[in-house]
């Protein structure tokens, strides 16, 4: 490599080839999303006994699945015999067990094998029973908080809620938000490819300054209809605001604090404004002081999130229950799967106000990221170019406020973002060596 | 140069030789012959069923049979469709025409117009959705919400507008589900080809208008879109209504 990760890193800027490398890349995959703790999924995808998602941990095809003993396990989606995945579709259910559809090996839920055709043929051989190349691999480490699913391919490294720290907020604000204390999913999982490198992304949603750059048309546009609501005697639904937040002034978006964790975590904080006076959310806010008393309720629903960040590949929208997870495919390429939940024990009109945003935003007809998306292209095109090998994340830099490893930022659209993730992705790549 | 052409020559002469069944063979390879003519000599018939015992494939229990996913293997929805003068089938194909040809010459505000005031437009993100509010769907848009889209468009900084990009619809299989006094149901197929900067994609799927009859002509009160590759990974975004 003409650069290593670390060379690769300084305080304010970054090489570009840190983006579009595919040494870099493949150093990523083995020595980050397949040791850290990757979402899988939520419980609630595999309700019943043989339940099964499938899914990519860094290049390992990997099956999530509910075995009779309730329990969710991740194995690997592997034929242990020729290699054949085992489970063919996106989800499903595989009965009581896995029958591979080469050779008829089968596969208790657990990954043990059950039956080979004609077993006799292996008399004598090393291929025994007590042979665990008999059976499915399991990850080795699984582990769930408040219903969400992760697999660490790395036997040993920090439990799942070390790897998280504070980024954990993520899933309690979420859970906290439904009067059960749990979410379910909705079985609708949206998936968009974008041409650029995972990164973009990431670095993209605790971004302030781009909003009412990138967004301006969307946000002008929803503004202009919310004005013309109000100016007939209406009140706009909450899902122009939604829209037309986009185009606030640099100013606005300036006063939006960013918190950055160690390991590249974050918060971008701001009220959504989700708590409007109508009948529907007082009678939500009812339920929600009967199941947790006034004080917790408060504490709850007064939490200043816009999203959460689990680096290297998660963004959770808490308050709207919302996630996108990206499966990096390429250093130009990455598959975003983009999810959401029901609150457990909320009314239908708060789904619906969230649902809204589903829709609306993070849809496949997105009237926001079909902006974000061609900046990210571009920017993978631009970093691919010789011309300069720099990127600038010197915004505000020195100027952030660093405590206990926290880094807070003073201004809502310094770098420091950027900053702080990429230390940690240097971190991740130093540890492996 | 003169040792290779020597090596050469006596490859050459070694091979000629092989077919008459020369000494240079070695014992073991002679020995396999007559074993390799025995194995091919043998005759067996496998037969389906002729197995008493049922092994292997067949002795896996039918309770392993469920691994379709939810949804797969039921019977297909009934098609519905009624008989109706070629007068109404040729004006409501002409209406559907019209639209998509609207679509491709980029004239928002006319295809808009073609929607009732309470006029909907929904892409459902699976084809068992029946409601377009509070189901997770690729576009839910009412009339207001598609001038929002109009207008992100159409403003000068939507960024996303500035590569090449055209779309092309093709509609037809037109089929009139049901016609009351006041509504028609109908039902068609379409196929979309989009540039997008050098890249080309498809979109296919199934259109079904409800109509509202207005004056001589049509508007929309509910248009749904089923795309049949409508989860499957997109490829970038769309942009515009299909």
């Amino acid at each position: 490599m003409q650069l290593t990760p670390e060379k690769m890193v300084e305080p304010d800027r970054v090489h570009r080839l840190a983006y579009t490398s595919q040494e870099v890349f493949d150093l990523e995959i083995s020595n980050i999303f397949e040791k850290v703790w990757v979402y899988c999924g939520h419980e609630s995808q595999v309700k019943n006994t043989g339940d099964y998602a499938t899914l990519q941990i860094g290049r390992q095809p990997m099956v999530m699945v509910r075995g009779k003993d309730a329990q969710v396990r991740v194995l690997y989606n592997r034929c242990p015999h020729r290699g054949v995945q085992l489970c063919g579709g996106l989800k499903g259910n595989t009965g009581n067990n896995f029958v591979c559809s080469y050779h008829a090996w089968s596969f208790h839920l657990d990954g043990k094998l059950e039956s080979m055709p004609l077993q006799k043929g292996y008399d004598g051989t090393r291929l025994t029973r007590d042979n665990p190349d008999c059976h499915m691999k399991a990850a080795p480490r699984v582990a769930s908080y408040r219903g969400f699913v992760f697999a660490s391919l790395a036997a040993g490294g920090p439990s799942l809620l070390e790897f998280l720290g504070e980024s954990k907020v993520a899933f309690d604000d979420m859970c906290d938000r439904a009067p059960e204390g749990e979410v379910e999913v909705v079985p609708v999982c949206h998936r968009v490819v974008q041409h650029s490198n995972w990164k973009f992304f990431m670095e993209n949603q605790l971004d302030s300054l781009h909003p009412s750059v990138t967004h301006q048309s969307t946000g002008v546009a929803a503004g202009r209809i919310e004005k013309q609501i109000a100016a007939n005697g209406g009140k706009a639904p909450l899902y122009y605001h939604y829209l037309s937040t986009f185009a606030s002034s640099f100013e606005q978006w300036d006063g939006v604090q960013t918190i950055n964790f160690p390991r590249g975590h974050g918060v971008l904080k701001a009220y959504m404004g989700l708590r409007p006076q109508d009948p529907e959310t007082k009678a939500y806010e009812k339920l929600m002081v009967k199941a947790y008393g006034r004080e917790k309720t408060e504490e709850y629903l007064s939490r200043s999130i816009h999203h959460v960040l689990v680096y290297p590949y998660l963004s959770v929208q808490s308050p709207l229950q919302q996630l996108r997870v990206l499966r990096p495919l390429a250093p130009n390429k990455t598959l975003s799967e983009i999810w959401h939940f029901r609150l457990k024990g909320a009314p239908e009109a708060i789904y619906r106000r969230s649902l809204w945003y589903y829709n609306l935003v993070n849809s496949p007809a997105t009237m926001i990221n079909a902006d974000d998306l061609e900046n990210w292209t571009k920017g993978q095109w631009g970093l691919e170019s010789t011309g300069l090998n720099w990127v600038s994340f010197h915004r505000e830099f020195g100027r952030d406020t660093i405590d206990n490893g926290v880094t807070y930022s003073n201004k809502g659209t310094s770098e420091g973002v950027m900053r702080s993730q990429f230390k940690a992705w240097v971190e991740y790549l130093a540890e492996a060596k | 140069m003169a040792s290779k052409k020597t090596t050469a020559k006596k490859n050459a002469g070694k091979s000629t030789r092989r077919p008459s069944g020369n000494t240079g063979t070695p014992v073991k390879k002679a020995a396999a012959r007559p074993l390799l003519k025995k194995a091919l000599a043998g005759s067996l018939v496998i037969r389906a069923g002729a197995s008493a015992r049922k092994t292997g494939a067949q002795s896996i229990a039918p309770d392993h049979s469920p691994r379709a996913a939810p949804g797969a293997l039921t019977a297909p929805r009934a098609l519905k469709a009624v008989a109706t003068s070629g007068d109404l089938q040729d004006r409501i194909e002409q209406f559907l025409f019209r639209q998509s040809e609207l679509l491709d010459n980029k004239l928002w505000q006319d295809y808009i117009d073609l929607f009732a005031d309470d006029g909907v437009y929904w892409m459902p993100a699976l084809p068992e959705q029946t409601e377009w509010e509070g189901s997770a769907s690729i576009f839910a848009e009412d009339k207001l919400l598609m001038s929002v889209r109009m207008g992100r468009v159409t403003h000068p900084n939507a960024w996303s507008q500035a590569p090449m990009w055209a779309t092309n619809h093709v509609v037809g299989n037109v089929v009139i589900e049901s016609e009351t006094g006041k509504e028609v149901v109908v039902r068609s197929r379409f196929h979309m080809m989009e540039l997008r900067r050098d890249n080309m994609r498809h979109f296919g799927g199934t259109y079904r208008h409800t109509l509202v009859k207005h004056g001589g002509g049509f508007r929309i009160k509910l248009q749904r879109v089923d795309l049949f590759n409508g989860q499957a990974p997109f490829d970038y975004v769309l942009q515009v209504w299909v």
